[in-house]
């Protein structure tokens, strides 16, 4: 398993550079331009001196290669400066976003607590939800309880968040005027009370995105857990006099965790990257909203590096998932 | 809401005898919603109207323009004029006085080198200044004393209100600034996002396409503001939550630009906890026709070039039929309703310049078919007009935006009406107003028969704005499709008066000829289809006090005089 | 699942499919309600002869249907232009419908086919799970906008606008969105490929082309089928975020999702303008999920007699 993890981890750096080449020439080729957001009343002759002020009339793969030195360059070089106070990064030019001009670095840095927090939270609570409702639901196919947990995951799935959020605003924020409906991400959390304040800001957008990962996990969960149950090894542990409790929890949830894994696996990167439309809704302007933002205004600078980093997480936990497979059920075998 | 306007006024009057007693920072914090966040604070390097507006706050030029469009001024101790001698008779030389005593916010004194200093950094090759066209025809900026400015014009300058007047041409420091000269300006992340300047609030955090904390001016010149001592622009959402979040939830005082369809603005006013204003500047939404021929059998490069004219609707006739065809007032009514009002006109304000022409504003429908009968568009066995064999068939595009989207079915279901086929193409903003010469649903490139988008001119001088349908500025691809004359509206009188408008200096013959030329493209041509005189719609909390909505200047353009009622 | 068996004996397989699926009470409500969708959307434009598309010329007229309540005139109320909403409902479901169905099917095709052949031949896996990889991290809007842009003019040059823009947007969901499921089925099939009958089928010397289709493919259906019923949902608001982008139908052209995305602006005066159209969505959804549930048990040789 060490050595398929270190091969693997090896594979991934050529994977990950043409990635990042095809994710470049994507982004490049959409129409669309980093004027689209200037008012028409700034005359052509203007607009065109700031694109070539911003380089973005050099051809496509001298700015890919800037691009690439400053990824894995620069930018390094201006971390490792700020932890032990070197001077590596001397005024050598960081990713500059287009839009705002600032070190995309310095963006994301910004953007990161307020999407881990909630995106992390409502993915969390999501997870915790789904579990037990899946294994319950299986474990008792068609009963009440699992007709109410399919009609609410299905409900939950099938009504986009942009509607789901608008309805909460108006009934929680504008009706009962219980939670904000704008998320103040200039809350600092240093004692009880803004710590139950940021609590509050979080419900209504957390609550949103919970109900929709929880309705996907469960559905899953779920599935697989009915298929598992009818085994015959299941049956064998029943005949050994093990009890329901040992049968369910121990061998079969943990046979029926493959595809629950494989989709946490893929969710997980999102908490990172952000949930678009939730963000727009609640003003919550994490990775989410900046994304979208940088797309609209084809920053480019901004969406390559979010696309990549969003691409070495997907890497990274579709490796940790094919690791998890070998350790749920040790016949999977990648050597 | 002219009634509501005016009584707005009144309360920012009674506001000012009563601010007089008020002591700075007494009000404590005010949060403003902008539900496009600013993403940088030097409106030098993005001309975005969220990033200008929140630099307003901070930074300031000479003068500015009140709710009214006339000059006032801001540092300048006054407007220069001819008759005041501070503009020369040839109208070549301008020269401003500064206010004396003034301090930016660090305490250090405000000189004429700033301002100079301001002109140098936006000439700068390689900057890619966004205002360079607020600095152009400038020979030479002197600096006799600390507080005189004076720009020496290549030529004649009309209207010499360009540099250092309104947001869009603030002062910089030039000690925070005197690095960033040039290529380097991008790099000046501190600089962008805190900039020192004279208004009446200073940057104390910026989150990037977020929100901007600030505090007031310790420096501020009128001692007694701002009434407030912090205040919070927040950025994110859509213009509907932004309503929402004064009118109804009561988190914020002032939400900017929250055009919302009629029915919601008249239900969110109906909450009582805030008020709609609305003022009218110069954006007009219109129907733009295509003189030229968008066929995509054409090879490309040829498709919408002046080599093929557009089979009909290079005919007057058939132009003139479909804007008669439209009832603007039931645009109005489903679109924008406070906000909006019917017009025909290009410029339809200031009113200097603006023409009486309003032949267009009642529907007649009867009268477009007789005229599209008379141009010899008979109606086919399917319902639909042909003439040689040709159908009349228009492809008709626009951004993607809710209100256009109703505007092209409304105005599909007249056309219908008429026996013309529409065919309807919608296209992403960020696509269809970037200008990418590679993508072909550009509004540049208009690969449609008509096209619907509103413009506007910056300030209150159209001449600019006019000279955008001349014939050298058609685009095209010898011009990567970066032309103005979106028309390709071609005609040398036209030309001839935009040169007239260019060398005269009389303002009441200048509105003459901005009246004849806007008449030529509207009720002469038909070439440009004014539908909608779009106003600007913001909610104010009834809490907030001050509030008077410019169209000329930014919003906030007189956040100093904001104050909270009790 | 038509597998060599059912070939050979098609008769009393599929009959006894169809006895165990009958016999499952939500599968069968589940089907009810879905033909009862189908026959709304397709056979109801027959019978309820408004245009969905049409606006009242006359201003006047306009102006007084518009944004009305149910009424037997306008039994689902009318939009701000004043168009009936029920016509609309109907129209935008057979576009909805036909949209999530196709990139269903496509996406399951693609990401079941990817997931099988990934998991079963370890040369494969590598390569093909990259391939994944690099799906998953391509940001899907520049991705549609590109597609769109390229083959936009050719397809509909092709294939005339409406089937071109149909074909493209089904493409382009079905395309985005195979990825899951490939994961899933891959994951499943790692495992199962190691289970005693899979070694014993290998043993004996079946082929692996039947040893995938009989022994593998049945036991990763019930994750599939999961897939499936999402994807159709995802399919659905997918296509409602491609008219929102302007690259989906021509605007005035109704679907499900559109109507809703449209709707939540009027929601806190109109109420109905969401409720219908999100109503729809929920209802295809759960009866195509009752349905898997059926035929999933149905299909299943354990539970199948029991």
């Amino acid at each position: 398993m060490l050595t398929y993890t270190i091969r693997r981890l090896l594979l991934a750096i050529p994977t990950l550079l043409l990635i990042s080449l095809v994710i470049f020439l994507l982004v490049d080729l959409a129409p669309g331009s980093p004027m689209s957001e200037i008012p028409l009343t700034v005359p052509p002759e203007v607009r065109l001196k700031m694109i070539k002020a911003m380089g973005a009339d050099q051809p496509v793969f001298i700015r890919y290669f800037l691009w690439l030195k400053q990824f894995f360059i620069v930018e390094p070089s201006y971390i490792i400066d700020s932890w032990f106070g070197t001077n590596l990064g001397g005024d050598q030019q960081r990713i500059l976003s287009w839009q705002s001009r600032a070190p995309v670095f310095d963006v994301i840095g910004q953007r990161l607590p307020q999407t881990l927090t909630v995106v992390g939270t409502a993915y969390f609570i999501g997870i915790l939800i789904a579990l037990p409702i899946g294994v319950y639901s299986a474990y008792r196919q068609y009963s009440w309880f699992d007709q109410m947990g399919t009609l609410f995951a299905m409900i939950g799935y099938s009504v986009p968040t942009f509607f789901t959020g608008v309805v909460l605003i108006i009934v929680f924020a504008v009706n009962l005027q219980w939670f904000p409906s704008i998320y103040d991400t200039t809350l600092k959390i240093t004692d009880w009370s803004s710590f139950l304040k940021q609590v509050h800001q979080m419900v209504l957008p957390v609550t949103v995105l919970a109900l929709f990962n929880a309705a996907e996990i469960s559905r899953y969960t779920r599935s697989s857990m009915l298929e598992n149950l009818g085994q015959d090894y299941a049956r064998t542990a029943r005949a050994k006099g093990m009890s329901e409790r040992t049968v369910v929890l121990k061998h079969v949830l943990r046979n029926s965790m493959i595809p629950v894994v494989t989709v946490i696996a893929l969710g997980l990167p999102t908490v990172f990257g952000g949930a678009i439309i939730t963000e727009q809704v609640f003003k919550v302007n994490g990775i989410g909203a900046a994304l979208i933002g940088a797309i609209h205004a084809n920053d480019l600078p901004m969406v390559q590096t979010l696309a990549f980093i969003f691409a070495v997480l997907i890497v990274l936990f579709n490796l940790i998932a094919d690791i998890l497979y070998g350790i749920l059920d040790p016949r999977i075998r990648y050597d | 809401m002219m009634f509501r306007s005016a009584l707005l006024g009144a309360v920012a009057v009674s506001a000012l005898a009563s601010a007089a007693f008020a002591e700075r920072g007494a009000d404590g914090n005010v949060n403003v919603l902008y539900w496009q966040a600013p993403s940088i604070l030097n409106p030098y390097l993005s001309s975005g109207t969220k990033d200008v507006e929140a630099s307003s706050l901070i930074l300031e030029g000479m003068a500015g323009f009140n709710e009214k469009g006339e000059v006032i001024p801001r540092l300048a101790e006054s407007i220069p004029t001819v008759e005041n001698g501070g503009v020369s008779a040839d109208l070549t030389q301008i020269t401003w006085k500064l206010k004396p005593g003034l301090l930016w916010s660090d305490g250090t004194p405000v000189t004429s080198a700033d301002a100079k200093f301001t002109y140098e950094y936006c000439t700068a090759p390689d900057g890619g200044c966004a205002q360079a066209a607020r600095y152009e025809g400038i020979k030479s900026i002197d600096t006799p004393d600390a507080q005189t400015v004076v720009i020496t014009f290549e030529a004649a300058k009309p209207n010499p209100y360009q540099a250092f007047v309104g947001a869009t041409s603030p002062i910089l420091q030039a000690a925070q600034f005197k690095d960033c000269m040039g290529a380097k300006a991008p790099e000046c992340t501190k600089q962008n996002f805190g900039p020192i300047g004279t208004g009446p609030f200073m940057v104390t955090d910026f989150k990037v396409n977020d929100v901007v904390t600030l505090a007031a001016n310790p420096n501020y010149r009128d001692p007694a503001k701002p009434a407030f001592a912090t205040m919070t622009l927040k950025g994110g959402g859509d213009a509907q939550a932004a309503a929402r979040a004064v009118m109804e939830t009561g988190e914020f005082d002032y939400a900017w630009n929250t055009q919302i369809n009629p029915e919601m603005q008249t239900q969110m006013a109906a909450g009582g906890k805030g008020v709609f204003v609305n003022g009218f500047g110069t954006l007009v939404e219109r129907i733009e026709m295509n003189l030229t021929d968008p066929d995509p059998a054409l090879p490309e490069g040829e498709r919408s070039t002046t080599k093929h004219p557009h089979p009909f609707l290079s005919d007057p006739k058939v132009r003139q039929a479909l804007s008669m065809a439209i009832d603007r007032q039931t645009l109005v009514d489903v679109g924008y309703g406070t906000a909006g009002r019917p017009t025909c006109n290009l410029v339809p304000a200031p009113e200097l310049y603006a023409s009486d022409n309003t032949g267009c504003l009642t529907q007649d429908m009867e009268g477009a078919k007789k005229l599209l009968d008379e141009a010899g568009w008979k109606v086919g066995a399917d319902g639909i007009r042909e003439k040689d064999g040709k159908k009349l068939h228009i492809l008709y595009q626009t951004s993607v935006n809710p209100v256009r989207q109703d505007f092209q079915a409304l105005v599909k279901g007249w056309w219908n009406e008429l026996g013309v086929d529409v065919e309807l193409k919608q296209v992403d903003a960020s696509v269809f107003f970037g200008g990418d010469p590679g993508s072909p649903d550009t509004f540049q490139k208009f690969y449609a028969d008509v096209e619907m988008y509103a413009n506007n001119f910056d300030g209150t001088d159209p001449e600019p704005y006019l000279a955008q349908y001349l014939c050298d500025k058609i685009p095209g691809p010898e011009n990567q499709w970066q032309g103005e004359n979106i028309n390709r509206f071609c005609d040398p009188a036209y030309d001839a008066l935009v040169k007239e408008m260019a060398a005269t200096a009389d303002l009441a013959k200048r509105g003459e000829l901005a009246k004849k030329m806007n008449d030529m493209l509207t009720k002469d041509s038909f070439v440009v289809v004014a539908l909608v005189d779009r106003g600007r719609l913001s909610a104010a909390s009834n809490t907030l006090g001050g509030v008077v909505l410019n169209t000329w200047d930014t919003e906030l353009w007189n956040a100093s005089d904001w104050y909270r009622v009790k | 699942m038509t597998d060599v068996t059912a070939l050979e004996r098609p008769r009393s397989q599929w009959a006894d499919v169809w006895s165990q699926f009958k016999s499952h009470k939500g599968a069968m409500l589940g089907l009810i309600v879905l033909a009862l969708i189908v026959a709304f959307v397709f056979i109801g434009p027959w019978l309820w002869r408004i245009d969905p598309k049409y606006v009242n010329p006359d201003a006047v007229q306009m102006i007084k249907t518009r944004n009305k309540p149910p009424s037997w005139d306008h039994p689902l109320g009318t939009d701000q232009l004043g168009r009936d909403m029920l016509a609309r409902m109907m129209a935008g479901g057979r576009v909805s419908l036909a949209v999530g169905m196709v990139a269903m099917v496509i996406s399951m095709v693609i990401g079941g086919f990817i997931g099988l052949i990934a998991g079963f031949y370890r040369r494969l896996d590598g390569p093909l799970m990259r391939l994944t990889d690099m799906f998953l991290a391509l940001p899907l809007l520049p991705l549609l906008l590109v597609l769109m842009m390229l083959f936009r003019d050719s397809l509909a040059g092709l294939l005339g606008p409406e089937a071109g823009t149909f074909l493209l947007i089904v493409m382009a969901i079905g395309v985005t969105s195979w990825m899951q499921a490939a994961r899933i089925v891959r994951g499943q099939v790692l495992a199962i490929k190691e289970r005693e009958f899979v070694l014993a089928a290998r043993s004996i010397g079946v082929p692996p082309r039947r040893i995938i289709l009989r022994h593998i493919l049945p036991n990763v259906m019930s994750s599939v089928m999961v897939a499936a019923t999402l994807g159709i949902a995802g399919a659905i608001i997918t296509e409602s975020v491609l008219s929102f982008l302007g690259l989906g139908f021509p605007p005035d052209f109704p679907t499900w999702g559109r109507l809703l995305f449209d709707g939540v602006e009027y929601m806190q005066l109109y109420p109905s303008r969401v409720i219908f159209p999100g109503l729809a969505i929920s209802l295809t959804v759960l009866s195509v999920n009752y349905i898997g549930d059926g035929l999933r048990d149905a299909l299943d040789p354990r539970i199948r007699g029991r």
